[in-house]
């Protein structure tokens, strides 16, 4: 048993798993849990109850006795995330991504269901919808993001499907059973297909490009990709952020005939003329579409964002926090620490990065209890298998540097496109993400 | 660990087939082993001309393995890639190929009954 010693143990227990198994299962492989239970009344206020949240909540239950740990989130349900882009596919039903919190929440964890209103990191105190006002010790914010809906004028999530031929299948598992059906629809037709990504940061990259892709495998498979057009309208000058990782999809998007336009952001969109109109570097530019996949702007939520604990000089249009990018722990506030997709750290904003949070976080704050230091550190390990077809994808793994640090080296290869690569996204992700939450990977 | 890889190698098959199939076909596999063990023993060894049909049905077993884990995974032949997808795969082939020949060779020997001359 490897307790969390140092990350290059972690990935050795890894790769020598694969000799039993290959597949996703490697993910889970990583140290789980050999330390002594530490003994603390510290109150630990834990807001959001997503993949960091209920993870995090897991472990210090493991790690610490005597601990009062508080969970604050008003959703009851819920969603793997990453399962949305296979019920957008049509290869999942909607209930794939859809599970009870309380299902996955240990004993001896206080679950208060509401929202945080309001965060005091000076009184260290934290008030909720239901006006409780809970003080803590220790802050882990786990809020995730908030999905700017309004930021794209004209839009209307209650209106997504094949009638308006419009997809928005980042919003949730209805949606994303809708942004099929509309999808689908449109694929048995063809015409013009368009997707785009936010100029903000966001959460899985990836996920706008993979939809691209599956759009462009339907219209294959049913023979109508010959009549169509696709149009992938970029944010900026790139379509990826790491280099190498950009280069390769340069080249799958010329390969598939999808046409790129650079510099292109996402104002607003008239639903029943199906127009985008996107921001260009010399005005405003109209995009008709037959089916389009929105993707809004990406923020802090409201209450994060009001809360002091933000960058004060970076991301300002977008409010995540303030946190060291190796040891996740708040710079202004030594107690408080992130996990997942609200921190403002370069890269990051995806589950595999959330699994790799979490050790971190973990023994920043169990030293902190024990009046030492830390030491494990967060690379920017982010990872995203980027679905190139229906049977085909890339795993693709990489760091703050933009090095890829694929946990298989040598044997599934980060840049090609392979069928075991989706057999990860595909059967062997959900299981270990789940396994995560429960605090076991 | 050791314990928690099983469990997590567990949760990744049931997630690949859905647990109900996935426990049906672990039931199926162990009941035909446990047929094997019983004609082995009943017979106190092979029956060679079994053995032969039972080898000779490989490959049907191979083919519908992979079959099956394409269908299962929404994949086509076409999507393999690389290496490392021919080698997993291959693994796929031979499991079908020894699964069916060990249920071909039960079959067999519990239709026919146990037959003196064609043991070894
Ligand atoms: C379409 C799509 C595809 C993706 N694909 C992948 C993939 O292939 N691989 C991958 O690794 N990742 C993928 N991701 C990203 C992954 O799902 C997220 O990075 C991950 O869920 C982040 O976890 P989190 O805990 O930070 O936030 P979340 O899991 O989003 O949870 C945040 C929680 O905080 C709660 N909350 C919000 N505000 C408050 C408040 N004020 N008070 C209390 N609680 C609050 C919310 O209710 C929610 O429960 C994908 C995401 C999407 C949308």
């Amino acid at each position: 048993m490897t307790p969390y010693l140092d990350p290059s143990l972690a990935a050795a227990s890894r790769r020598g798993f694969l000799g039993i198994a290959a597949g996703g299962l490697a993910y889970a492989a990583a140290p789980g849990h050999a330390q002594a239970e530490v003994s603390t009344n510290a109150r630990i206020a834990i807001l959001g109850a997503g993949a960091g949240g209920i993870a995090i909540a897991n472990r210090l239950v493991e790690r610490l006795d005597g601990a009062r740990i508080t969970l604050v989130d008003g959703k009851t349900e819920h969603w793997y995330q990453p399962g949305l882009t296979l019920i957008a596919a049509g290869l999942r039903p909607g209930d794939y991504a859809r599970s009870q919190n309380a299902s996955w929440l240990p004993r001896g964890v206080d679950w208060v269901q509401e929202y945080a209103t309001e965060i005091d990191p000076e009184a260290q105190v934290v008030r909720t919808t239901g006006g409780q006002r809970l003080e803590y010790d220790y802050l882990i914010v786990s809020t995730g993001l908030v999905l700017d809906w309004d930021a794209v004028e004209g839009f209307d999530l209650d209106r997504v499907g094949p009638e308006t031929g419009t997809g928005a299948h980042y919003a949730g598992p209805d949606a994303a059973v809708k942004t099929w059906a509309a999808m689908d629809a449109f694929t048995d037709r063809g015409g013009h297909a368009l997707f785009s990504r936010p100029a903000t940061e966001m959460k899985c990259a990836g996920a706008p490009i993979k939809y691209c892709f599956l759009t462009d495998d339907y219209l294959r498979r049913k023979g109508t990709r010959d009549g169509s057009h696709i149009t992938y309208a970029a944010h900026s000058g790139i379509l990826f952020g790491v280099p190498v990782i950009n280069e390769k999809v340069v080249l799958i998007m010329r390969r598939q005939e999808v046409e790129v336009c650079h510099h292109h952001v996402l104002q607003s969109v008239d639903m029943d003329r199906k127009r985008a109109t996107f921001r260009t570097q010399d005005g405003t530019t109209d995009i008709d579409y037959d089916f389009f996949n929105v993707i809004p702007p990406q923020r802090a939520p409201q209450v994060v964002r009001d809360s002091g604990l933000s960058w004060e000089e970076r991301w300002t249009d977008q409010g995540w926090i303030e946190v060291d990018m190796h040891t996740l722990r708040h710079a202004r506030y030594p107690n408080v620490f992130g996990i997942g997709d609200i921190n403002g750290v370069p890269k990051g904003k995806t589950a595999a990065s959330v699994k790799f949070h979490l050790p971190v976080v973990e023994d920043h704050l169990v030293a902190q209890i024990q009046g030492r230091e830390g030491t494990l550190s967060y690379n920017g390990y982010t990872s995203c298998p980027l679905i190139t077809r229906v049977g085909r994808a890339m795993l693709i793994e990489f760091d703050y540097q933009d090095n890829l640090v694929p946990s298989f080296p040598g044997i599934v290869a980060p840049l090609e496109e392979l069928w075991i690569s989706w057999l990860m996204k595909e059967v062997a992700l959900k299981a270990t993400y789940n396994a995560m939450l429960r605090g076991r990977a | 660990m050791e314990e928690f890889s099983v469990g997590t190698f567990l949760a990744v098959f049931e997630e690949m087939f859905g647990p109900w199939l996935f426990w049906a076909m672990v039931a199926v596999a162990a009941l035909i082993t446990v047929a094997y063990l019983y004609v082995l023993i009943r017979d106190h060894g092979m029956g060679m001309r079994r053995f032969l049909l039972a080898q000779l049905s490989m490959p049907i077993g191979a083919v519908a393995a992979v079959a099956f884990v394409m269908w299962i995974t929404n994949s086509r032949m076409a999507d393999i890639g690389g290496p490392i997808d021919w080698i997993v795969l291959l693994g796929v082939a031979v499991l079908g190929a020894g699964g069916f020949s060990i249920l071909v060779y039960v079959a067999q020997s519990l239709i026919r009954g146990k037959r003196e001359e064609d043991l070894i």
